[in-house]
């Protein structure tokens, strides 16, 4: 968005120890625990892998390239989580990641037999960023516990693109391809439903808003960053003091006028 | 709700009971994450099984099954219905 190439290069190798090349797109991989997440990767990735740490974390950073269409990509795959509020140090390197780190898609792995408890982190990053790509997996375990998952609909009640994989078999992994090669290219163009809170909540939100609007500078999404501030998320006003160039300090004052 | 459900501890739920969530009364961390399970206000739970000293306790929620202590269990206020 307002970030040049070069300042995205930067703070991914600065801060999170990520070396892009130019024309390389980077696509973050999240989702819960055990839902196939490193088959996904495995699958798209071979053995083109690097792995090592997240700087300073003692926490598994894996990444690794492959190309579609010419199209290089960057797959950088994130923490397993069932939340990115940040309560773990997982959590917060994955939210770090998603906020700071600026991929240009992130890809959330579900888990097709238990839908509906790997919906909330879905909800939860499309809450920071518009650029999400959902691919329900283990779609061959729902088959056998007979659950049926219409695709098609979840695309519309989502807003974002939904593609059905069994990763260990290969299954879905072209179409997967497609979609992130059609929507890193602008091809596909997202537009998530967005969370609606109750009534207390969004006057609060409105009230806030426009001052952190002014603060942020559409570097992260403001409803986003107000809500996190309502909430009283102290480690996340920190990240921002780290991974931004913005006081914090006056952030909190001028959310809390 | 059903004018005949009475408020309960999830604790104190037997096994292959159902009941609904009425209040969770834990802060911090681990509220965060009981919402973060899927168990809001509102979600169905079955209890599964009780270990043999009764702790930890699982229970079944939106298709998966989590463990929770008897501890925290006792402050998860759930509705239960007497027919």
């Amino acid at each position: 968005m307002v970030f040049s190439t070069e300042t995205q290069q930067r703070v991914l190798r600065e801060h999170f120890g990520i070396a892009s090349a130019a024309n390389q797109l980077i696509i973050a991989l999240a989702g819960n625990p055990n839902v196939g997440k490193s088959t996904v990767f495995n699958a798209l990735t071979g053995l083109r892998q690097h792995t090592g740490n997240w700087p300073g974390k003692t926490v598994d950073n894996a990444q690794g390239t492959f190309t579609y269409q010419e199209q290089s990509f960057l797959l950088v795959d994130l923490p397993g989580t069932y939340s990115i509020l940040a309560h773990t140090v997982e959590e917060q390197v994955a939210r770090d990641f998603i906020c700071f780190g600026r991929p240009d898609v992130t890809l959330v792995v579900l888990d097709a037999t238990c839908l509906e408890r790997n919906l909330n982190l879905a909800l939860q990053i499309m809450e920071i960023t518009p650029n999400v790509v959902v691919c329900v997996n283990l779609m061959d375990e729902a088959r056998k516990k007979n659950i049926r998952v219409n695709i098609k609909a979840l695309e519309k009640e989502l807003g974002v693109p939904v593609v059905a994989t069994a990763a260990r078999n290969s299954e879905g992994l072209d179409e997967l391809l497609s979609v992130l090669y059609q929507f890193a290219n602008g091809k596909l163009k997202p537009c998530p439903k967005r969370i609606d809170y109750s009534p207390e909540v969004e006057a609060a939100v409105e009230t806030i808003l426009p001052k952190i609007q002014r603060l942020i500078d559409h570097k992260l999404d403001p409803r986003w960053v107000t809500l996190r501030l309502l909430d009283g998320d102290q480690g996340f006003i920190e990240s921002i003091s780290l991974h931004l160039e913005l006081n914090p300090l006056q952030t909190h004052k001028e959310a809390a006028v | 709700m059903n004018s005949k459900s009475e408020v309960i501890a999830l604790s104190s739920l037997a096994a292959g009971e159902c009941c609904w969530v009425a209040a969770i009364e834990i802060h911090g961390l681990l509220r965060r994450r009981i919402l973060d399970m899927g168990m809001v206000p509102g979600t169905t739970v079955e209890c599964i099984r009780r270990s043999p000293s009764g702790d930890p306790i699982a229970y079944k929620v939106r298709d998966s099954i989590i463990a929770l202590r008897h501890d925290d269990a006792s402050n998860i206020k759930v509705f239960t219905s007497n027919n």
